[in-house]
């Protein structure tokens, strides 16, 4: 049958706000894949491949998902948001900042996925309970921090954003 | 390999009519692992996570009944409306993987697999859910312990698709538990899903991740069925204790990787007087 939405080894991404071509690919290719080696946007990290650690996470039409288990060609035509997205390079947004001051980064390759997953986070839910930030972020794996930091962080920004701080 | 994102029903059913053994993608949480993995090989991939028909639900006020697509997510049923008319599935499905799996994994994809550790099953046993087929050619409507033939296998035929599933939408107390390593992300070493239907004097009891196919448990459902008394919420301990032997009794575990058969079985006993208790809090 016709493909309604004309997918062959070439299609077109919407990536951070921008149209971006994927070209000779392989239609079974991860969304994580191509974002990193096709399109050169390094910031998702790749680990476990099966969705447990968290590292690759994104938004797909809002939803925060992990670009290991999604189809890339089954994206075209949905809005991505990658950790590139987030903040332009040199004005970090607020959940970045609050993770440098509280201390949260270290090795760093989880902090990615955690700054998608905290945004997603206080969208749904501006002021989380400490039980809220730790199942929202359980789909997140840190080997460094133990995450009472990243915990912390997450709480500065709930309490910064309601007493009127700047995203 | 060809990918097809089709948007509606009919589109879907005609891909899959051109190809019958084309690959279902639902919110990819199963097949992609399996293809990152390289465990397999597939050719041509019918998408239906972006097909609207599938991804709704209907709540029949009159006849009691919710029918939720198979698009449907973990995340959508874990939270209201859907949790307030199946609270053992809304229970179940807070239980799956982490927020990012839940926002992607849906009941139909759930059922697609059909793993005997599959966290929404026991609960549709136990609710004698009724699963819908659709192919090109026509429907039909499996009850789920029908639909679900085995580990990892199914009834449903080349060129058929799962459009949703149908659960009774009742007045009684209903839970799952489910025993596993930690807290998140963890696949069920054993798991349980009661229910009780007060208008029929019934109790429903099903197992999950201790046999081949989820297990109902007639001998320990008609026990409690004369046991308990529905009105004063009330169960004598030694009932409860009857009802967890009566669940072990029912149990066919095995040893693997996850944990051994003997454990499955306690646990199962355990987590089946826990949910009896619960239902009926009075001694
Ligand atoms: C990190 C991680 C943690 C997990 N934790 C849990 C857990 O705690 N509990 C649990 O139960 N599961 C868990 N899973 C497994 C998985 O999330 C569930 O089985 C989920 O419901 C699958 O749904 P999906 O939409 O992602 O399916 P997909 O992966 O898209 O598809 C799964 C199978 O179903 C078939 N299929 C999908 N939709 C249909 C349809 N409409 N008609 C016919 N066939 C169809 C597909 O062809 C495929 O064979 C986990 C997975 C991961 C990666």
């Amino acid at each position: 049958m016709a493909d309604p939405m004309g997918h062959h080894e070439q299609y077109a991404l919407h990536v951070n706000g921008h149209t971006l071509e994927v070209r000779d690919a392989w239609l079974g290719e991860s969304l994580l894949y191509v974002l990193r080696e096709r399109l050169g946007l390094m910031g998702s990290k790749g680990a476990c491949e099966q969705g447990e650690c968290g590292s690759c996470s994104v938004t797909v039409d809002g939803r925060l998902v992990c670009s290991c288990l999604v189809l890339a060609a089954t994206a075209v035509g949905q809005q991505i948001v990658t950790i590139e997205g987030v903040a332009p390079v040199g004005s970090p947004s607020d959940v970045q900042q609050a993770f440098v001051d509280a201390g949260a980064v270290q090795c760093g390759f989880c902090t990615p996925g955690l700054i998608m997953a905290a945004h997603s986070l206080l969208e749904r839910s501006p002021e989380p309970t400490e039980m809220e930030i730790r199942e929202e972020l359980s789909g997140n794996i840190c080997r460094c921090t133990g995450y009472g930091r990243i915990i912390d962080a997450v709480q500065r920004v709930a309490v910064s954003r309601r007493d009127g701080g700047a995203r | 390999m060809s990918v097809i994102v089709p948007l509606t029903l009919h589109d879907a059913l005609q891909a899959l009519a051109e190809a019958p053994d084309a690959t279902l993608l639902a919110g990819g949480t199963d097949l992609m692992v399996e293809l990152n993995a390289g465990h397999r090989q597939v050719t041509d991939v019918v998408s239906l996570s972006r097909v609207a028909d599938l991804c709704t639900w209907q709540h029949d006020p009159v006849r009691q009944v919710l029918t939720l697509g198979a698009g449907i997510t973990y995340a959508e049923i874990a939270t209201e409306p859907i949790a307030q008319w199946v609270p053992a599935l809304a229970q179940a499905a807070r239980t799956v993987g982490s927020p990012q799996i839940r926002n992607a994994a849906t009941i139909g994809g759930n059922l697609g697999t059909c793993s005997p550790a599959g966290d929404g099953l026991p609960v549709l046993s136990a609710l004698e859910a009724v699963v819908h087929l659709r192919s090109a050619t026509g429907s039909r409507d499996l009850p789920f312990d029908e639909f679900m033939v085995g580990p990892k296998r199914t009834a449903r035929l080349p060129g058929e698709l799962i459009t949703g599933v149908s659960v009774p939408v009742l007045d009684g107390w209903q839970g799952y538990s489910k025993v596993g390593v930690r807290n998140a992300m963890v696949i069920a070493t054993a798991s349980v899903a009661l229910v009780t239907d007060p208008a029929a004097r019934r109790v429903r009891l099903a197992l999950g991740s201790v046999g081949p196919v989820i297990l109902r448990c007639p001998e320990a459902e008609a026990a409690a069925a004369t046991a308990v008394d529905f009105h004063a919420a009330s169960v004598s301990d030694s009932a409860v204790e009857h009802f967890a032997e009566l669940a072990r009794a029912a149990a066919r575990p095995i040893d693997d990787h996850r944990s051994t058969a003997a454990y499955r079985r306690h646990a199962v006993g355990v987590l089946a007087g826990r949910l009896l208790r619960k239902a009926f809090p009075n001694g």
